[in-house]
């Protein structure tokens, strides 16, 4: 059995589509939506959300592949997200993050083996004012320091 | 200066509808509908606004540029993406005043003649696109939005509004990129012109504003536009959502009149440089603006031809602030290794010239460099400033070309000395400031 959205999803889609005059308009949250149910944006998604849209899939495979929001392969349950820009940088975002790599054992982009974390480095995410900062999946963590990014990794079950 | 309040009124709980509507919300919205739309826009002109979304292009003139007699759908397009490093207003926006934000689209909406409109909030931002769609919902239900606002304001016209969520790339905040990517296409800038106003969602005429900017217009139809005018600098007036961070007691979003001298904004609300140093570079308007030296910051003001005279722009006013102690060259590096990675690529100069100026800083950065690389850094400067379709080229640019014009003697304190070949060497060597050659002169 291939990807298949879930009832409920086909209405988010559908809701999705009613907001644009194209369907096509409607690709990027239909693979929000995919991705949220999925973890991961496989051939098998693209396929299914081209499908469903009634779109090629070619347009799909563009934009997954344009947005780095989109994940390719299977990520962490926890995916760690620090932001090593200028206003982070300068208030010590290189010690988070050499410490989350040790303390993970991963590199840019790599799941740990038990699949519990991936970590990346990220862009400016928009927290300059109270950097440095991680994010843990959607939440935001801010005003940080190495012990305080320690803690929330180990709080993360 | 005196603080005035606009976008981010100090009232609790403002960010829900009653305590908004308590506090005159939608009233201007009202207001707005009841007089004609060129005095719409004539009153949004006369105030003076200009965008906040780093052009600092008059408002009202904008929305002018519509065409008044089309048969074509016409759309509103409001600029939430703020990925420019050091920028995080937009988000305060959502979190604080969603209210305002709505109230203003559906004025601005009515203005341009406009049934649709899209906020586009990237995609990081999960949260406060949630707290958006939660008062966009609300709004909805209490008939402010959509076909109900007919009844509600007693008005033949009505709009709908959306959220389009991104999924991380910079280059969205493009305007044109950003209708490509509402399109859902990748985010690649379109060539100007055609201009939205003439071509732009679906190839129909579109304005695209930023959030702040929208926000301001409520108020601007409720006080009016002298009013409005009279705040601030005179010919950017009104009030900057200020985004201090870097080495700073107080980092924050600050909102404070135009004009507030640079100096004044960091001592007195970012609380002075953190342990006391002192300022060796300020970045006044978010990353890609031209860097200042922490000796020339006297008298400086916030607004857009201030700084423009000072030699930098307003940008989205996003000030970075680095002590003394900073390392330049690798603050240089972490801005260019950010524009390489998010150039969409469609550009030669710009897809290839932050590769290769991150690649030269990063071995810059590693101690193999002479002052004579960064004169070829400025020469890929001029290479890309100018060349490419959209702005994200200038952007890539400028801090490097003005961090090298300013901060020069900085910079070569991380570098080699110049090697002085012996003539017998020079005739074998095409690169006289490549690492190596140094221990042949040994």
């Amino acid at each position: 059995m291939g990807f298949q959205f879930t009832e409920e999803n086909i209405a988010r889609v559908n809701k999705a589509k009613s907001k644009y005059p194209t369907s096509l308009a409607a690709v990027m949250e239909t693979l929000w939506i995919a991705q949220e149910q999925n973890g991961y944006i496989s051939e098998e998604v693209m396929s299914h959300v081209a499908e469903v849209l009634q779109i090629d899939k070619v347009n799909v495979l563009s934009v997954v592949t344009f947005y780095t929001m989109y994940f390719q392969k299977k990520m962490g349950k926890y995916h760690i997200q620090v932001c090593t820009n200028v206003s982070c940088m300068l208030r010590g975002a290189y010690e988070i993050w050499d410490a989350v790599k040790d303390k993970l054992g991963i590199e840019n982009m790599d799941v740990t083996s038990d699949g519990k974390f991936s970590l990346e480095e990220v862009e400016c995410m928009g927290a300059c004012g109270y950097a440095p900062m991680i994010a843990v999946n959607e939440d935001f963590h801010e005003n940080l320091n190495k012990e305080k990014v320690l803690e929330i990794l180990d709080s993360l079950k | 200066m005196e603080e005035i309040r606009i976008v981010l009124p100090k009232i609790p709980d403002y960010h829900k509808l009653e305590v908004y509507e308590n506090n005159g919300g939608y009233q201007s919205a009202k207001k707005a509908f009841n007089i004609s739309t060129d005095e719409v826009i004539d009153i949004v002109k006369k105030s003076g606004l200009r965008g906040r979304g780093g052009a600092a292009f008059s408002t009202g003139l904008k929305w002018s540029f519509m065409p008044k007699t089309t048969d074509k759908p016409k759309y509103l397009a409001v600029n939430g993406d703020e990925s420019e490093p050091g920028s995080f207003k937009d988000r305060q926006v959502f979190e604080d005043n969603p209210h305002q934000l709505i109230e203003g689209i559906l004025i601005s909406c009515y203005a341009i003649g406009a049934k649709t409109a899209y906020i586009y909030i990237r995609g990081e931002y999960h949260k406060w696109i949630k707290l958006m769609q939660k008062a966009l919902d609300d709004a909805y239900e209490a008939g402010y939005v959509g076909e109900k606002m007919k009844e509600k304001f007693g008005t033949d016209f009505y709009c709908d509004i959306y959220i389009h969520k991104g999924a991380g790339a910079y280059i969205c905040g493009e305007e044109s990129a950003l209708m490509n990517s509402i399109e859902g296409y990748r985010g690649y800038p379109r060539i100007k012109p055609p201009f939205p106003a003439q071509r732009g969602l679906w190839g129909n005429p579109t304005t695209i504003n930023n959030v702040e900017t929208i926000a301001n217009i409520p108020k601007i139809i409720e006080n009016g536009w002298e009013w409005f005018s009279s705040i601030g600098a005179q010919k950017h007036p009104g009030t900057i959502l200020f985004g201090l961070s870097g080495h700073l007691n107080k980092p924050g979003v600050y909102e404070l009149p135009s004009g507030i001298l640079l100096t004044e904004l960091i001592e007195k609300y970012g609380g002075g440089v953190l342990n006391g140093k002192k300022i060796k570079c300020v970045i006044p308007g978010g990353s890609s603006m031209p860097p200042l030296r922490g000796d020339q910051l006297e008298g400086i003001r916030m607004d857009a031809d201030s700084l423009r005279d000072a030699g930098s722009a307003i940008g989205t006013a996003g000030v970075m602030v680095m002590d003394e102690d900073t390392n330049l060259l690798k603050v240089l590096l972490r801005i260019t290794k950010f524009y390489h990675h998010e150039s969409c690529g469609q550009c030669t100069p710009c897809r290839e010239g932050t590769g290769w100026m991150e690649k030269t800083l990063k071995r810059l950065a590693d101690g193999n460099g002479t002052s004579k690389d960064l004169d070829m850094l400025e020469s890929v400067t001029n290479n890309i400033e100018g060349n490419t379709i959209c702005a994200l080229g200038d952007a890539a640019a400028w801090p490097v070309k003005y961090m090298i014009q300013r901060f020069r003697k900085e910079l070569e304190e991380y570098l080699k000395p110049e090697i002085v070949l012996p003539p017998k060497n020079k005739v074998h060597s095409m690169r006289n400031t490549v690492n190596p050659l140094s221990t042949i002169i040994r």
